[in-house]
């Protein structure tokens, strides 16, 4: 009995000297200076900025995973095709790297000197320090998620619903959203979730590629990096509130969908 | 008959073709996002030949940024299998009030912007300390920022085994005579062993790319506090892209080593399950 009050206090106390008290601290000091300083620091034009540029960011790169995710998950799960074991490892790949080795991956391609750079810019279109190759940084370290929750599921229901709808003549159309879609929900809908997490609190491939010009090309995280270096700290810290409730959110959600899931 | 087979045959051949869609989108757009990048990553340190590679990678900071990476996540991991495992113990055996809500608080660190993290450790563990505890620009910054981002992936390996782990069998062991340790070293411990190394693995995967809980807590300082990721950021900074690209190719090899890993511990964990 002692042990396990003993390890229960281990776990919690590990937990609250990691997680929660610095986090209680920073929306302490966000708030130490009144609300109303608070206020005013995340109201600001650049603030304002940072704040809908990384939704309107996410609001393409989410959607964009989420459709890719399915069709991605389908392929891997329901087809056979040569280079299946790779395709499979490769959308892995963006959990495993650095963020700033994809931030320097797509400036290798898409810079003024990279690959396809000259030729887009050619065509009037600047990806790097621009909103484009933020959109692109968002959409590789956000891609495995939703692949990665709906996998399993689609293992899990079979193909043979599938197939006897298409017996009795569906399109496979037809078969997708009335068969496949309503059995796979929840795996998608928690893939989505956790990909908008991953949008909205992606730094450092951004940070590479975005040039981190304030008011222009900054994020809500590069923000928070922007105010810090400036000795802002009731600036960083009230932004980085703002972000912690969206994580908060993010948890909130989760835990919805897995009731969701086992109701 | 034949119209019947006629009737089957049409929707399989359009189901077919739908597959195949599948494929060639699924393909396509790994390819575009994810391969074509990294393509140009590799082109881009082998430009200069394979010596430019080496001399970009084993530049004395770079190595030791690389030293310091892979020595703190190995640290790190370590410590991580030890609180990922009592964590997850700890909620699937123990009970009490506000269970669920420590439960839902793990996987925090996943939800939370990395950039937050690295400021609200130095809120608690900085210059302005209200405990009195400053580490910043230490070492020991950039362990606790490891430590805070790679947090749940031990717990989450180990807790869905932990569940359907049978209980009847530690109640043998102590019913024949096995001390509470000897049960947990003989009988729990070997289970949980394989969920234990696939989050040792994420979680190392994890720490050696991490960049921004490290760059805002660690100062880095070359030599003493520097990551590779940071190292990497700074030669992309003073225009050094062909070194960073080096760099970049070793860390992108750990991480394919990691993932081989992880994919080989999965193997061998359900090797008996057919």
């Amino acid at each position: 009995m002692t042990a396990r009050l003993a390890l229960r206090v281990a776990a919690l106390g590990y937990l609250a000297a990691i997680l929660l008290v610095p986090l209680g601290l920073v929306v302490f000091r966000a708030f130490e200076d009144g609300p109303a300083k608070a206020w005013a620091a995340v109201t600001t034009p650049d603030a304002l900025h940072a704040f809908w540029l990384t939704i309107l960011i996410a609001a393409i790169a989410v959607p964009a995973n989420t459709v890719f995710g399915v069709i991605c998950a389908l392929a891997i799960v329901r087809r056979r095709f040569p280079g299946h074991g790779i395709v499979n490892s490769v959308v892995d790949l963006p959990l495993a790297l650095s963020p700033v080795v994809v931030g320097l991956a797509l400036l290798l391609v898409y810079a003024r000197t990279g690959w396809l750079g000259p030729a887009l810019l050619d065509s009037g279109i600047q990806v790097i320090f621009a909103f484009p190759g933020m959109v692109l940084a968002t959409i590789f370290v956000s891609l495995p998620f939703v692949v990665r929750e709906v996998v399993p599921v689609l293992r899990e229901v079979g193909d043979e619903q599938e197939q006897a709808a298409s017996t009795l003549g569906a399109s496979s159309w037809q078969t997708f959203w009335r068969i496949t879609l309503p059995a796979i929900r929840w795996g998608v809908a928690y893939g989505v979730v956790l990909t908008t997490a991953r949008a909205l609190g992606e730094f450092g491939a951004v940070s590479v590629v975005s040039g981190r010009i304030a008011g222009r090309t900054e994020t809500l995280t590069l923000f928070v990096n922007e105010r810090f270096e400036r000795f802002d700290l009731v600036g960083a810290y009230a932004a980085s509130v703002v972000l912690a409730l969206v994580a908060i959110a993010t948890l909130a959600a989760m835990t919805l969908v897995r009731r969701g899931e086992h109701a | 008959m034949t119209s019947s087979t006629a009737a089957v045959r049409r929707p399989l051949t359009r189901r077919r073709a739908a597959g195949g869609l599948s494929v060639g989108i699924a393909t396509g757009y790994l390819s575009v996002i994810v391969l074509l990048p990294l393509a140009a990553v590799v082109a881009r340190s082998f430009e200069g030949g394979a010596d430019a590679f080496w001399r970009a990678i084993s530049d004395p900071q770079a190595v030791a940024a690389l030293r310091i990476t892979l020595f703190w996540s190995v640290v790190v991991v370590a410590i991580n299998a030890v609180a990922g495992t009592v964590t997850a113990w700890v909620l699937v055996r123990d009970d009490f009030r506000g269970k669920g809500l420590v439960n839902a608080v793990i996987d925090l660190p996943f939800a939370l912007p990395t950039i937050v993290a690295g400021l609200t450790l130095l809120a608690l563990y900085g210059p302005r300390s209200p405990i009195g505890v400053n580490v910043a620009y230490t070492t020991g910054a950039l362990a606790l920022a490891l430590l805070f981002v790679t947090l749940p992936f031990v717990v989450r390996t180990v807790q869905p085994v932990l569940l359907e782990l049978d209980r009847e069998m530690e109640e043998a062991a102590a019913s024949l005579g096995a001390t509470t340790f000897q049960t947990f070293r003989r009988v729990v411990f070997p289970n949980l062993f394989p969920a234990i190394l696939s989050g040792v693995a994420l979680s190392f995967a994890r720490a050696v790319g991490e960049f921004g809980a490290v760059v805002l807590i660690s100062g880095n300082i070359p030599y003493k506090t520097e990551v590779s990721s940071v190292y990497i950021f700074g030669q992309i900074e003073s225009d050094n892209v062909t070194g960073a690209a080096a760099v970049s190719v070793v860390l992108l090899a750990i991480s394919l080593a990691a993932l081989l890993a992880i994919g080989a511990v999965r193997r061998y964990a359900t090797r008996y399950d057919g």
